[in-house]
């Protein structure tokens, strides 16, 4: 369980997190739209604590992210974060960039790191592109090349930011459909995202930001069907 | 007027000796390369580290190695440690000295190096749960040493061709000191040095030719 609690954040002057409270449960499928500058992505680097908050609290099944003893490298292996930019790491094959955290971080031998890439590399389609370089792939074979090496961690959760923002139009598809699956899978996920329909389909809930606040958040049926909040209104009006 | 007499038998007799010391030479050039690229990337990582006495001794060096002839470092080693009771070798005095030189020009292409490597690259690694040390060994390094696989060839051929300051420090085995001391002996310089010059072009160009060829293979990505 991810629980959030009267977070705030500021980038200097700019505060990008006014008092965020939200619990995500094992299993959930949470979106978070909204527009840009709205806090959303900061959420997520705040979430695996790759951005420290002012205050307020995040707790991971329990373990408080922020907190002074807390070992973030551990439970970085809990949560699995894929980024707008997918940065596969160039002078890796996409096999290597799969196993190299499970190697260094987990532990695992390279025989089991090899094997369970090769299967997270299946799963998501690149099964026969093991042993390619990741600038030979196309952006969205390269940002499921990321979701995979995330997923080899064997994450509690994974958190999406924005990762089809980059891509062209027609290789969204295929990365929303990797999505699709890990979600009707089971994995708890939090994906900040701007395809609605996407948001519409998969969520259990979804949340809506606008400047460092949640300002609604609702099943899809009644967000995007019955929004309350003004800004939600116009932001969707504008998005349709 | 012109009436010098070319004697090349004499000096090609003398090519196994020369041979000798251009060995010692090759030597001192991938010693001192070994030890300035390790201490390079000290150097680099030290100038990252926020730390005001780390990041100034390396600024320090950078600033000394590449701001100062060769010679002169050369000859402090030998001479200006000597001062404080230090005696070294000639031999150490050159490798310390070359190797001390390739450290601060290497640290300084690393430092261009790192600038053309995206800050996300390390994000993803410790997103991925790696420590900051394990981020920059696995992925920033190897990218890092990739990118300036060049310039380190050029400085391979740079401490090919500064082993010959070892002169200043009486140093005798390398292919320079060796052949000093032929000519020393024959005054037949023009021939010796011709030779020697031939010796050192086809080591650098060895090394230029098969580090092209050595990129086009380890580069595939």
């Amino acid at each position: 369980m991810i629980e959030i609690e009267n977070v705030r954040k500021s980038f200097g002057p700019l505060e990008v997190l006014k008092g965020i409270n939200l619990t995500v449960s094992k299993g959930e499928v949470l979106t978070v739209i909204g527009g840009s500058g709205s806090g959303k992505s900061t959420l997520l680097t705040c979430i695996n604590g790759l951005e420290p908050i002012d205050s307020g609290r995040i707790k991971v099944d329990g373990t408080e992210v922020h907190a002074k003893g807390t070992n973030l490298n551990k439970l970085r292996e809990k949560i699995g974060i894929v980024f707008q930019q997918w940065n596969a790491f160039p002078h890796l094959t996409v096999q290597e960039n799969v196993m190299l955290a499970q190697v260094k971080v987990l532990k695992r031998s390279k025989a089991e790191a090899a094997a369970e890439a090769e299967k997270q590399l299946k799963h998501v389609g690149l099964g026969d592109k093991l042993s390619v370089y990741p600038g030979r792939l196309s952006g969205g074979q390269q940002q499921r090349m990321a979701i995979a090496r995330a997923l080899a961690m064997s994450p509690n959760y994974m958190l999406f930011d924005e990762v089809t923002s980059a891509l062209d139009p027609q290789l969204v598809g295929e990365v929303l459909d990797t999505l699709r699956m890990l979600a009707s899978e089971g994995m708890t996920m939090i994906c900040v995202t701007h395809e609605m329909k996407f948001a519409r389909e998969v969520s259990d809930r979804v949340a809506f930001f606008h400047k460092g606040v949640m300002a609604e958040i609702a099943p899809p049926e009644e967000l995007f069907g019955a929004p309350k909040d003004p800004e939600l209104q116009k932001f969707l009006a504008a998005t349709h | 007027m012109f009436n010098y007499s070319f004697r090349w038998n004499q000096a090609f007799a003398s090519l196994p000796q020369m041979l000798e010391g251009a060995w010692v030479t090759i030597q001192i050039a991938l010693l001192s390369m070994a030890i300035g690229i390790t201490i390079a990337i000290l150097l680099t990582v030290f100038r990252r580290s926020g730390n005001k006495l780390l990041s100034g001794v390396a600024s320090t060096w950078v600033e000394v190695a590449r701001n100062t002839p060769a010679l002169f470092q050369i000859y402090m080693v030998h001479f200006g440690l000597g001062g404080f009771g230090i005696h070294l070798s000639p031999y150490l005095s050159l490798l310390i000295g070359i190797a001390f030189n390739n450290a601060g020009y290497l640290a300084e292409n690393f430092r261009g190096a790192l600038k053309a490597i995206p800050e996300t690259q390390t994000r993803a690694a410790r997103s991925l749960g790696m420590s900051q040390g394990q981020a920059f060994t696995n992925v920033v390094m190897p990218q890092m040493l990739r990118i300036s696989f060049l310039p380190i060839t050029n400085q391979m051929v740079w401490a090919i061709l500064m082993t010959s300051l070892g002169a200043v420090v009486a140093m005798n085995t390398d292919l320079f000191g060796v052949t000093k001391a032929l000519t020393d002996r024959t005054f037949r310089t023009f021939e010796y040095f011709a030779i020697a010059a031939v010796i050192f072009y086809v080591i650098t160009k060895v090394i230029t030719v098969s580090a092209r060829l050595l990129a086009a293979r380890l580069f595939r990505y």
